[in-house]
């Protein structure tokens, strides 16, 4: 049944196999597929705290030192640590599966699934020690 | 498991791969630089002058408004099918789509608020 379809409200009971809400846990591969969904909750997470640090920003000085006290708490410090981890695996699996999405070729030869995860691993490298730098060097 | 979810709608599909795609290259590093790493003294965060400097940029307020727009849009199709296939929810497939692009939507107007 197409999930888009309208109910009507009588109809006679047919026989429907219930999914039970964790019927995930059951194998590894569909708790790392899960984990992989959620990360999109600690990726929008990020945008929130992004956000912040505009606000604070436009805000002046003060609210903005407000703002890095405030990430100092223990406890934030540990939540962006586990927003860390979802955010590495977000990437990691995003850029496996890119061969999957992205698919090149030239004339006859299919650019390999190795050379496109692999260039996407080194742009995200190059990138990240682009940011790294400009933010250590003030 | 097949990677990218079917989806009916080419567009918000497009939002999602492009909020996927950029928060791969960036958000990992941002946020271990902001929320770890200068937190727990490993190294020390730039002044508020050259941080309003660099951030307060016209290109890079550009930059932040699509990373931070597509982020959610990213969150909002992903969490979208992952409250459908993983709590089995698909009979309010109308109310949670509602509520997740509406969320991004909104959220994508704040941050256009607070950034500009």
């Amino acid at each position: 049944m197409d999930s888009s379809s309208e109910y009507s409200l009588h109809h006679p009971k047919w026989h429907r196999h219930r999914t039970p809400i964790f019927w995930w846990v059951k194998r590894w591969v569909y708790i790392c597929f899960i984990g992989r969904e959620m990360t999109s909750v600690a990726v929008a997470y990020c945008a929130v705290l992004l956000t912040m640090v505009y606000r604070a920003l436009q805000s002046g000085p003060e609210a903005y030192a407000a703002l890095m006290s405030l990430l100092s708490h223990p406890a934030i410090i540990v939540l962006h640590v586990f927003a860390l981890l979802a955010v590495l695996y977000h990437s990691i699996t995003w850029f496996n599966l890119s061969p999957k999405a992205m698919v090149f070729r030239l004339g006859r030869w299919r650019v390999p699934d190795l050379m496109i995860s692999g260039g996407n691993y080194a742009a995200w490298l190059l990138i990240s020690g682009v940011i790294a730098w400009a933010y250590a060097t003030g | 498991m097949s990677a990218m979810k079917k989806s009916n709608d080419p567009f918000w599909w497009t939002l999602f791969g492009a909020g996927g795609a950029m928060t791969a290259m960036l958000v990992p590093m941002l946020l271990f630089l902001i929320g770890v790493a200068t937190p727990l003294g490993w190294i020390e965060g730039p002044s508020y002058a050259s941080v309003s400097q660099v951030m307060l940029h016209p290109l890079t307020k550009i930059a932040a408004f699509f990373l931070i727009s597509l982020s959610l849009f990213h969150w909002a199709h992903r969490f979208r099918f992952t409250l459908y296939d993983g709590l089995q929810l698909k009979h309010l497939f109308q109310l949670i789509a509602v509520i997740c692009y509406g969320g991004a939507v909104a959220g994508s107007l704040v941050a256009a608020y607070v950034i500009w």
